[in-house]
This record gives structure tokens, C-alpha cells and sequence, in this order.
């Protein structure tokens, strides 16, 4: 019993002194939504930063998926009580962006550290889609994807086709996917992940075609979708041809078409760059190509939009408190850091000299196929069409498109009336979020 | 008359009282009052403008065609789980009463599926019956069945049920078993000497002997199906396919934490909860009437 009592007393004298010694730290609360292992990337970094100085401490906290992780930070500001950085996925840009006097712009935050911001630093496709109209950078690009095209290789042995050129337009890949199933190589020729983002809103972009008035939202948050006329109505209506002999399938509104693929049921696939990692694991003979697009759309392929996540700084905490932010952000922007991100986890790097850097090491000679989201978002410079989508109802507009595409799917509309529907629908909804 | 009781002391009987009004204050009034509250306003996600919007929230929820759908929807899904879940566990319960050798732990077995969380009995049921993953949709699938719960809105609909229903067999279960248990034997042993098969002896004896329990598991079972089937519709359909499984619970969730429209949310779920108490209470004034408690 005594010694338990010393013990025990010596423990507390150690926390004390420990906690004594580290009084001069200021804590930053980084709230994420980050799974396996990429949150393992969270937790070694954090460590990193915590390690590499000792004026900052930051403590990663983990909150659930992408909008459980949004709405803890919501309901935390209600009750004053934010962290000062959470994670906010692509499409909560356009909620955060709509909170002004809850959140801070990165570009204010930035300089904090000691260090000049340079916004030419970094990937421009993907600052443009995280700043204002004006060009003030808000949040802090971490994780960023961008769709490819995934085809199994075996399959296309099977059925015929080339297998180390994979089809580049939608026509072709259209005609792959039919030759896939009627030969018996496989029962579904194509499916894909994450109608919405790929289906639309990069299609828009890639494509170079409105999705939305005032310049897709950025512009403006009183938007009107486009997203009813011409090839997109094309493309829906092929989709929706294919699905009625099962040549496409449909796997769900997220990612969750990817288990087609892997279990070999679909051959060809579009998903996001970040989703190679399973690809990998599942040791499949894979391919990797550009996300298709239409040749009859003017400027096509363009560039696609950035998905993933970004990181934001809410406001009412101390400066010393935003300067520990501010040099945390500028110790993630490091080359070597960026690098390794990248690398390991399958996003995008975040500035130009880490993508340079990645170039030089010979890394995507070594692995064909992961320079394709970079060169697609980067290709050419943006258009008025291409810089993103924004909207203050994101996640509710995409429910709305998910559901009519399903009811398209099953066959009780065509494509023409699901997207008049979604447009019909979508408007009433960023109406009433504006306050109209 | 019955006689009053009285307590010698006045303040004993609040001080026992009082931690479970405290209890039903903090978890049942002050949130029932914050959503009454909200329900009047409308308001941005972060909270940093509001304005009193009086009963517009109300109007709009009302006038909107996917409220009715998801209404439509609750009936469906309610008589269906309520029904289904009590037939079959009056079946086992009878079978089970019948069963001489093992009784424990036949018992046992069918009681387990209770501690089963909602949200994993969901994800179970999607493992089986998911079309891109689902050892039983594969076949289905495999035998010409077109299968595929994800685009079609009457097979979502069903696998939601069975699940939600599955889950409260057990619930079910334990109370006819007891049910049954306090059933006096010579009664049905009387009817068995008269001649009465025992399809007629259930039908005559054992059911309207069972009332009391089978009412109390249809106000429990409605309850259930209106709010705590959240878990087992958001992991296995998450409202869909279109709006097909989207239930009111549901519709509250999902306009007020993914849509972030918090005053229609809190409308709807003001309206709940009234249709909620009228519910019970039709239940108890009409229903209970014809219950006999033996």
C-alpha cells in the first residue's frame, strides 16, 4: 500500500512539474474527419509540428465523417466553444464561405507565422476554389483529389480492347463498356462513384459547360443551375440507356460503387484520385486514365475541379493563439512535408515546389498514372465554367440530383426529366438558403 | 372511492420525487422547449443572424410535397414493423412456450438479437442484402431475381422493415413469453377436455388473455418504429433510393444536420412529437377500452 501511495504521489509531482514546464504552450485544436490511414498522416504530423518546436501544441481530435465533422464545429460555435482549425470537405466550402463573422480568412491568418504568404506557392486550381471572388485565400487546401478514370485490365484482355490505351472520350468508353458485357468479360461494363461530383460538377467543368448562373457561385450565392440542357442531358440519357441491361451500374451516392470494381463486376470506373489506395491493396491488374469527356464540347477537356478537403480557422480565439495557427499552416506547406503527403496518401500536393519536387524523385515514372489528377486540374488555366462550384446548400442540392438520377436509374423518367426536375428543385432550395 | 393516501411528512415525498423530474425536465422539457423555440425562427447554420419568422416554418414543412411523402411513408413503415414484429414473435413465443426439452435455451437465443444496436442490426442486413456486396443479394441476383434495393424504392422499403422488425422480435418475444407463463394451465386444459382444438383454444383463451400485453407492445412497438429505426434507415438506405425510405425522424435529421435548415427541422419535429402524444393517447382512450386485464 505505501509504496502504491508513493508512487502515486510521485506520479502527481510529475504531472504537475510536467505541466508547469509546458505552461508557456498554447494549444491548438485541430477538429478532422480523417479515417485509418489517413489519420494516422494526421497524428504523425501533428506530432512532427508538436516536436519541431515548443511554443505550439497542436491536438488533432477526432469528429466523424466529413458533415458529423461540420456539424460539431457548427454546433461548437453556437455554444462559443470552436476549435481554431477543423476540416471542412469540398462541398461545406460554400456553408463556411456563407459564415462570414464565424470564420477567418486563411489569408489574414498566414502571415501570423513570420512568414510572407504567397499565393503563387501554391497549385492554382485549387486556391481559386478555396478563395472569394476577390482572390483572398479562406481556408487552407490539406487533402485534394480529382477524378480519373480506373479500368481493369484483365477485363479489357478479355473483351478485346487495348490495354494500355484506355478510351479518352465518353463515346468510346461508352462502346467499351457495351463490348465488356457482350462479350462476357465482365457482367457490368462501367460504373462510378459519386454521380454528382463527377457526373456534374466536374463534368461541367471538364467539359468546359455552365453548370450554374454567376459563374457556378462564385460569383454570387443567387444561382440558377444549367445543368438541364445539351450534354448533359446527352450524357444522363446514355447512362441512363446503359443501365437498363445493366451495362452500367449504379453503387450509391458516395463511393460506394467502388466494391463493383473491386470485386470485378464492373470493369471500367470513375472515382477519386484518392481512392487508388484500395485499388492497390486489392491487387487487381489495374489502369489509370484522364477522366473522358465529350469531343464535341468546345475546349474539352478543360480542367476538373478540385474535391477532398480544406482546412478552416474560426474566429473569437487570441492572436497568439492564431499565430500558433498560422505557423502550424506554414510548417504543412513545407516541400518535404507536402511531398510525402502526397506520396503516401494519394492526394494532391498542395504547392507547386513539393509537386516539382515529386517530379524530380522520379516518383511518376516509377508509378505511371499518379501525375493524371495534377496534369487534369492544371492543364490549362480555369475558365468561368471550370473554377468550381459553389453553392451555401451544397450537400442538400446533391441529395436533391442523387435522388432524381436514382429515379432515372430505376427507370421511371428519362434523363431530360430527372435534370429538369433537379433543376426545378435545386433553385426552389438555393432560394430559400439565401433567404428568398 | 379509493382511499387517500396520505404521507406524514411534506417534504419526503417531493425529495423522492425530485430526481426524476429533474431527469424528464433537462431531457424532455428544455430540449422539447428549444425545439418549440426554433420552430418559430429562421436562422443560418452558425447562428449568427435570426429572425422571428412567426409560423412560416410550419406553412412551408406543411405545403411541402416530400412532408407528405415522408408521412405516407411513416404509416407504412410503422403498421409493417409493428405488425411483422409482433406476429412473428407471438409465433416463437407460442412455439417456444410448447417446447419441453431446451426451453432455456431456446429462450435465450431468440432474446439476444435485442442487444443488437439499431445501426448495426442495419449494417447486418445491408452485408446480406447490399447489391454490390451482399452474399443473399448475389443470390438473389444469380437466380434472375433483379434485385437492387439501391434503385428500386419498394425493395428498400421492404429490406427496412424486415430489419427494424427483426430487431424488435426479441423485445416482443420476452413479454408473450411471460404473457404466456401467466396463463393459468387448468384453463386451457378445461377447453382441451370440451373439445376445443387448439387453434380454437389459442384464438379464444390464450390471445384475448394476452391483450393487456399485446396492447402494451403495440403502444411500445409504434414508438419504436416512429423514432428509434433511425439507426437501422440511416446505415442501411439513408433515406433512398429517391425519397422512398425517408421517413418523418428521418426527414428531421437530414433537413436539420446535413440540409442545415434548422427551423423547418424544428418544425417538423414539433408536429412529431404532437402526433406522437395524439397517437398514444387514441391508443389509450379507444384500444385499451377493449383490453381485458385479467
Amino acid at each position: 500500500m505505501k509504496t502504491q501511495g508513493f508512487a502515486a504521489g510521485l506520479a502527481a509531482t510529475i504531472t504537475i512539474l510536467s505541466t508547469s514546464a509546458a505552461f508557456a504552450v498554447t494549444e491548438i485544436s485541430w477538429w478532422h474527419a480523417m479515417t485509418g490511414a489517413n489519420n494516422e498522416v494526421v497524428e504523425t504530423l501533428s506530432k512532427e509540428f508538436n516536436e519541431s518546436q515548443s511554443e505550439y501544441k497542436v491536438v488533432p481530435v477526432f469528429k466523424g465523417t466529413y458533415p458529423e465533422t461540420l456539424n460539431a464545429g457548427i454546433a461548437a460555435f453556437r455554444a462559443r466553444q470552436s476549435p481554431h482549425i477543423i476540416q471542412v470537405f469540398d462541398v461545406g466550402t460554400g456553408v463556411m464561405m456563407a459564415a462570414e463573422g464565424a470564420i477567418r480568412p486563411v489569408a489574414d491568418v498566414l502571415p501570423l507565422g513570420g512568414r510572407d504568404f504567397n499565393k503563387d506557392e501554391y497549385l492554382p486550381g485549387i486556391v481559386a476554389y478555396y478563395s472569394k471572388p476577390d482572390g483572398t485565400m479562406l481556408s487552407f487546401p490539406y487533402n485534394s483529389s480529382s477524378p480519373i478514370l480506373y479500368y481493369n485490365k484483365d477485363h479489357f484482355e478479355k473483351a478485346g480492347l487495348d490495354t494500355e490505351n484506355p478510351p479518352k472520350t465518353w463515346p468510346e468508353v461508352f462502346d467499351a463498356a457495351r463490348k465488356i458485357k457482350e462479350s462476357g468479360a465482365a457482367p457490368c461494363g462501367l460504373t462510378s462513384t459519386w454521380l454528382t461530383w463527377i457526373g456534374l460538377e466536374n463534368f461541367a467543368a471538364w467539359n468546359n459547360l455552365q453548370y450554374g448562373t454567376n459563374e457556378n457561385g462564385l460569383a454570387s450565392t443567387d444561382v440558377e443551375l444549367k445543368i438541364n440542357e445539351g450534354l448533359f442531358v446527352t450524357h444522363f440519357q446514355n447512362i441512363a440507356d446503359l443501365a437498363k441491361d445493366d451495362t452500367f451500374r449504379y453503387g450509391g451516392r458516395t463511393s460506394e460503387a467502388k466494391q463493383l470494381f473491386l470485386s470485378g463486376e464492373c470493369s471500367i470506373f470513375t472515382e477519386s484520385s484518392g481512392g487508388l489506395g484500395d485499388v492497390i491493396n486489392s491487387g487487381m491488374n489495374y489502369g489509370l486514365g484522364q477522366l473522358p469527356y465529350y469531343p464535341e464540347a468546345e475546349g474539352a477537356p478543360q480542367n476538373t475541379i478540385p474535391g477532398g478537403a480544406s482546412l478552416w480557422v474560426f474566429e473569437g480565439h487570441t492572436d497568439e493563439e492564431y499565430k500558433g495557427v498560422a505557423t502550424f499552416f506554414n510548417f504543412l506547406s513545407q516541400t518535404e512535408i507536402q511531398e510525402r503527403l502526397h506520396q503516401v496518401s494519394g492526394y494532391l500536393p498542395v504547392t507547386m515546389e513539393a509537386y516539382e519536387a515529386t517530379k524530380a524523385s522520379g516518383f511518376y515514372d516509377e508509378n505511371p498514372g499518379r501525375e493524371i489528377p495534377i496534369t487534369q486540374m492544371m492543364g490549362k488555366a480555369p475558365t468561368e465554367n471550370s473554377r468550381g462550384v459553389r453553392l451555401v446548400n451544397l450537400p442538400q442540392v446533391r441529395d436533391i440530383q442523387n435522388e432524381e438520377f436514382e429515379k432515372m436509374l430505376a427507370g421511371d423518367q428519362d434523363a431530360q426529366t430527372a435534370l429538369n426536375n433537379a433543376v426545378e428543385r435545386s433553385n426552389a432550395a438555393i432560394q430559400q438558403a439565401i433567404g428568398n | 372511492m379509493s382511499p387517500r393516501v396520505t404521507f406524514p411528512n411534506k417534504i419526503l415525498p417531493y425529495a423522492l420525487l425530485l430526481p426524476q423530474l429533474v431527469i424528464v425536465g433537462i431531457f424532455f422539457y428544455w430540449p422539447a422547449s428549444q425545439a418549440l423555440y426554433q420552430s418559430v425562427l429562421r436562422e443560418d447554420p452558425f447562428g449568427l443572424r435570426s429572425t422571428f419568422v412567426g409560423l412560416a416554418n410550419f406553412r412551408r414543412v406543411l405545403n411541402d410535397p416530400n412532408y407528405l411523402n415522408a408521412v405516407q411513408n411513416t404509416a407504412v413503415f410503422s403498421v409493417a414493423v409493428a405488425f411483422l414484429a409482433m406476429a412473428v414473435a407471438l409465433l416463437l413465443a407460442v412455439m417456444a412456450d410448447k417446447i419441453i426439452k431446451g426451453k432455456g435455451f431456446y429462450r435465450t437465443m431468440l432474446i439476444w438479437p435485442y442487444a443488437v444496436a439499431p445501426a448495426i442490426a442495419g449494417m447486418v442486413w445491408l452485408f446480406m442484402f447490399n447489391p454490390t456486396m451482399g452474399t443473399f443479394a448475389f443470390m438473389l441476383r444469380s437466380s434472375g431475381y433483379a434485385w437492387d434495393p439501391l434503385l428500386k424504392g419498394d425493395q428498400a422499403m421492404l429490406l427496412v422493415i424486415v430489419a427494424a422488425a427483426w430487431k424488435q422480435i426479441s423485445y416482443n418475444f420476452l413479454f408473450f413469453v411471460a404473457g404466456l407463463q401467466a396463463i393459468p394451465k387448468t384453463l386451457i386444459e378445461a377447453a382441451a377436455i370440451d373439445g376445443a382444438g387448439e387453434t380454437k383454444r389459442f384464438w379464444t383463451i390464450v390471445f384475448p388473455l394476452l391483450a393487456p400485453i399485446t396492447f402494451f407492445l403495440l403502444v411500445i412497438n409504434t414508438t419504436y418504429a416512429f423514432f428509434d429505426t433511425f439507426g437501422i434507415i440511416h446505415a442501411v438506405t439513408g433515406g433512398g433510393p429517391g425519397k422512398a425510405t425517408e421517413t418523418l425522424v428521418y426527414k428531421v435529421y437530414h433537413d436539420g444536420f446535413v440540409n442545415l435548415i434548422l427551423g423547418d427541422s424544428a418544425a417538423q419535429s414539433v408536429i412529431l412529437m404532437v402526433i406522437v402524444i395524439a397517437l398514444t393517447a387514441i391508443q389509450f382512450r379507444y384500444v385499451e377500452k377493449k383490453v381485458h386485464y385479467g
